[in-house]
């Protein structure tokens, strides 16, 4: 009788069976593949130290790496904002040939290997490459700059915003629009004061995971980057640096330092999400 | 109707086209300059020297060894992944217990983390002086540096795929149909197979593509791991990267044309299970 009160007190009971085999293997697996590593994530910095973790986070270098992983995503998410935006207001509101196929192709940084978006963005703004040789003579260099690596996340983070306004402004009702315009309201009226308070949790959401992705990437990043410390070296690859020089320690403090800044800037961004749906409401 | 209003009501659609086709052109540009370019530009790299080229680049054995060891990698993290999405949905959407939201948190995890990072933790674990080091020397095993390290890494990156497909949707199904086949005194095992499986099957064959394809592309993760030697824990998008830093662009834009080839053929299925399957993925348009 008590051991059943002390079930009842964890979990609410079900007539289904199989709870304790599947809860008990995704607990099994989820420690396996991500509670045990990440432990070691978070405990293996410390183990020279608290100021060593501190030197390593403040070194130049570190505080170079960090800055322009964190300030390039945010940068590349603010550009997804708009453009997303604006594809993904052209994709659900107008007719055009060839709609369908824009719409498939927005996923495909999701679906192509980084690597290759990589060596392809390279190739592409590079100074002898196709846009890259169309900018060299105003002086704008975007390969091997912190441009170009603002560019290659602004790549890979397009389909998170675009995917996240779509559904919303499919499902928005059009009559408030037209209301709205009824009433005398301009183009620009309509669009800032009917149609972004209805998207902008949802934009917002692609935005935070955009910019995830940006401070994370690794991959399409490395190659445009021409990978300068100081300058042009992002915080994903000091970390492969200091693994290739055995500096676990110090590769581990890079990481936490990064998942703590991401968490705490995200946790920063659902917190403005729900002041602004509640706002809403 | 005032002549006011006519006139109106005349001459907004021209202005609003003209609008339009500027949004709808700046829009297609920006589409153009970020994702079309890119595509089209590892097809004209590739093609540089000539088809032959290209074809003999890629008929290397090293070439082959990279997709060989891709292929055994997706084989194996992908399905794995697939039971943990089925019985992590199983036990996330039909029953309520204390830790729940804490759980689905944990599955969402890997998709906020560098793939650097999730190649890392396995260092920490299993590298020269990590955790588990003097264990493993001592069994005279090694796991850094072979495909063992590599699929771990890729189980890590990919765990969320499937999950995240199945949950919302059998969230939104409820367990009605279940709890009915359970008062008729079916089995487990055949509620299971012929009433949840059936229910999420286009949803579970969405989760399991886009996982496939993470795990055919990741980079970032399995090039901590991997150690980078050829013919044995190379695959094939680090072989890209190996052929571009000896400046074998031919090579290099080649297998990652094939690489192309599979993403696109990953969003020609993917769209039409969107389009054919909509009400069967919840999920659709959630990210």
């Amino acid at each position: 009788m008590t051991r059943q009160a002390g079930r009842r007190a964890w979990r609410t009971p079900s007539p289904l069976p199989g709870f304790s085999l599947s809860l008990g293997f995704t607990v099994a697996y989820l420690s396996l593949f991500v509670l045990i590593p990440l432990t070691a994530l978070a405990i293996r910095p410390w183990e020279n130290g608290f100021d060593n973790v501190i030197a390593a986070v403040a070194s130049p270098r570190a505080q170079a790496a960090l800055r322009l992983s964190f300030i390039a995503a945010a940068v590349a998410a603010a550009v997804n904002a708009i453009m997303g935006g604006l594809l993904a207001w052209v994709l659900t509101r107008y007719d055009f040939p060839g709609k369908r196929l824009a719409d498939a192709v927005i996923d495909l940084p999701f679906a192509l290997p980084t690597a290759v978006a990589g060596i392809a963005l390279t190739a592409l703004y590079a100074q002898n490459g196709p846009i890259g040789g169309l900018l060299a003579p105003l002086g704008v260099k975007i390969a091997y700059t912190p441009v170009g690596v603002v560019v290659a996340m602004i790549f890979v983070g397009l389909p998170f915003v675009v995917r996240s306004i779509q559904p919303v402004l499919q499902d928005l009702d059009q009559e408030v629009e037209a209301a709205a315009e009824t009433l005398g309201a301009s183009p620009f009226q309509r669009a800032t004061r009917v149609i972004l308070p209805a998207v902008l949790p949802a934009l917002l959401s692609g935005v935070g995971l955009a910019f995830a992705r940006g401070v994370g990437e690794y991959g399409s990043v490395i190659f445009i980057a021409g990978n300068m410390p100081l300058r042009s070296e992002i915080a994903p690859l000091l970390i492969v640096t200091q693994l290739e020089q055995f500096d676990y320690a110090g590769a581990a403090t890079i990481g936490m330092a990064m998942l703590i800044l991401s968490f705490l800037i995200l946790l920063g961004f659902n917190g403005l999400q729900g002041l602004i749906a509640r706002r809403g409401a | 109707m005032t002549a006011e209003t006519l006139r109106l009501s005349a001459a907004r659609p021209r202005n609003l086209s003209l609008g339009r086709g500027l949004l709808i052109g700046l829009a297609l540009l920006w589409l153009t300059l970020i994702v079309l370019a890119p595509l089209s530009v590892i097809l004209v790299e590739a093609l540089r020297k000539g088809l032959g080229a290209a074809v003999a680049s890629l008929s290397q054995p090293d070439v082959w060894a990279a997709a060989r060891l891709t292929l055994l990698t997706t084989a194996i993290a992908t399905p794995l992944n697939a039971v943990f999405g089925l019985a992590a949905a199983w036990c996330v959407t039909r029953f309520d217990f204390i830790g729940k939201t804490l759980l689905m948190a944990l599955i969402d995890l890997p998709l906020s983390v560098s793939p650097v990072i999730s190649g890392l933790v396995w260092v920490l674990l299993f590298g020269a002086s990590g955790w588990f080091a003097p264990w493993l020397n001592a069994a005279g095993l090694q796991i850094m540096f072979t495909p063992v390290a590599i699929v771990l890494a890729t189980i890590l990156v990919t765990l969320p795929y499937v999950a995240r497909e199945l949950i919302p949707l059998m969230q939104q199904q409820g367990s009605d149909e279940e709890l009915a086949a359970l008062t008729l005194g079916a089995r487990p095992s055949a509620i299971f197979l012929f009433i949840t499986l059936p229910n999420v099957r286009w949803a579970l064959l969405y989760g399991v593509l886009l996982a496939n394809a993470r795990a055919m592309g990741e980079f970032g993760a399995v090039s901590v791991v991997s150690g980078h030697i050829r013919g044995l824990t190379n695959t094939l998008p680090l072989h890209v990267e190996i052929l571009y830093n000896e400046y074998d662009f031919v090579g290099a834009f080649a297998t990652a044309a094939l690489l192309a080839v599979l993403a696109l053929l990953t969003l020609v299925l993917k769209s039409f299970l969107e389009h054919r399957h909509a009400d069967d993925l919840a999920a659709r348009g959630r990210r």
